[in-house]
């Protein structure tokens, strides 16, 4: 059962946003992770954008393994739910971020840091979903999920 | 080649602050959104700690005339609270509360639990695709309005 854990999490945030405030200072653009997966995947509309686009999902994904490497572990991430229940979840989240402009990092980091009004509202809605979704699921539902 | 390596060099920063504050593990999220179990309120916690820091570094960018390393600034110009941007979140928010997990954690699952992956890596790009032509035009459309004198 996860614990709460202040010091990873406020670390982690600070990593986090010094990766949003630093793309937007050297590049010029928002930190969020559904628009730049979005426009790398063909047909590409702006190909002089491919590369720091690229460049910032190949870090991303290196993240674990340079944390593996710091530390002897990977870092955890435990499925409980069955494979097709996660390709639904998959379509949902994608759909749902690229349709509503933007992810936990787009909104929830580069809209908040901003203060955009826009932001507040999608960060309330998928938080509020989220939570009735886990509600419904875990203590309606009575699924072990 | 510069806005490559600043951008790997970035990336990994992010990847690296999402293992070492756990919301790689679909269980850290959901016992966060979960508040009628045993709460775990490490992501709001994570969340603010990035949004005071990007809030600091963004306010350095204001005052800049250009990115370091890039010709101008790519601010949002949406503005206005429309449907899209409440039903996007929603549909976003019931996979998330389904899976506990978001785009970033999502493609590091390909990392951090391939055979997760395997499942919601692929729908996950579908969806992006998907949803992607009405996120291009209303981006478009925002981007033409700000820089056309309305008449």
């Amino acid at each position: 059962m996860p614990v709460f854990t202040p010091f990873e999490a406020i670390l982690g945030g600070i990593l986090i946003g010094l990766a949003a405030g630093g793309l937007m200072i050297l590049l010029g653009h928002i930190a969020g992770i559904s628009g730049i997966t979005e426009e790398v995947l063909p047909p590409i509309e702006e190909r002089a954008e491919l590369p720091w686009r690229v460049g910032f999902l190949m870090g991303l994904l290196a993240g674990p393994l340079v944390f593996a490497a710091l530390t002897g572990h990977l870092p955890p991430a435990e499925v409980r739910i069955p494979g097709p229940l996660m390709a639904l979840a998959g379509i949902l989240v994608g759909f749902g971020t690229a349709y509503g402009h933007g992810c936990t990092s787009g909104h929830g980091v580069c809209g908040l840091a901003r203060l955009s009004k826009r932001s507040f509202v999608a960060v309330t809605v998928f938080m509020v979903v989220g939570g009735v979704t886990v509600f419904v699921l875990r203590h309606v539902l009575g699924l072990g999920v | 080649m510069r806005q490559f390596l600043a951008a790997l060099v970035l990336g990994l920063l992010f990847g690296l602050g999402l293992s070492v504050g756990s919301m790689t593990n679909p269980q850290k999220i959901l016992a966060f959104l979960d508040i009628a179990g045993q709460w775990d309120p490490s992501l709001a916690l994570l969340m603010g700690a990035a949004v005071v820091v990007t809030f600091g570094l963004y306010r350095i960018a204001y005052r800049m005339p250009r990115p370091l390393l890039a010709p101008r600034f790519s601010w949002p110009r949406m503005t206005r609270v429309d449907l899209p941007v409440i039903l996007g979140p929603a549909i976003f928010g019931v996979g998330w509360g389904i899976a506990g997990v978001c785009p970033g954690p999502g493609l590091l699952l390909m990392v951090t639990n391939p055979r997760a992956a395997a499942w919601f890596v692929p729908t996950l790009l579908v969806g992006l695709w998907l949803g992607r032509p009405h996120h291009r035009r209303a981006r478009q459309q925002a981007e033409k309005d700000a820089t056309e004198p309305s008449a």
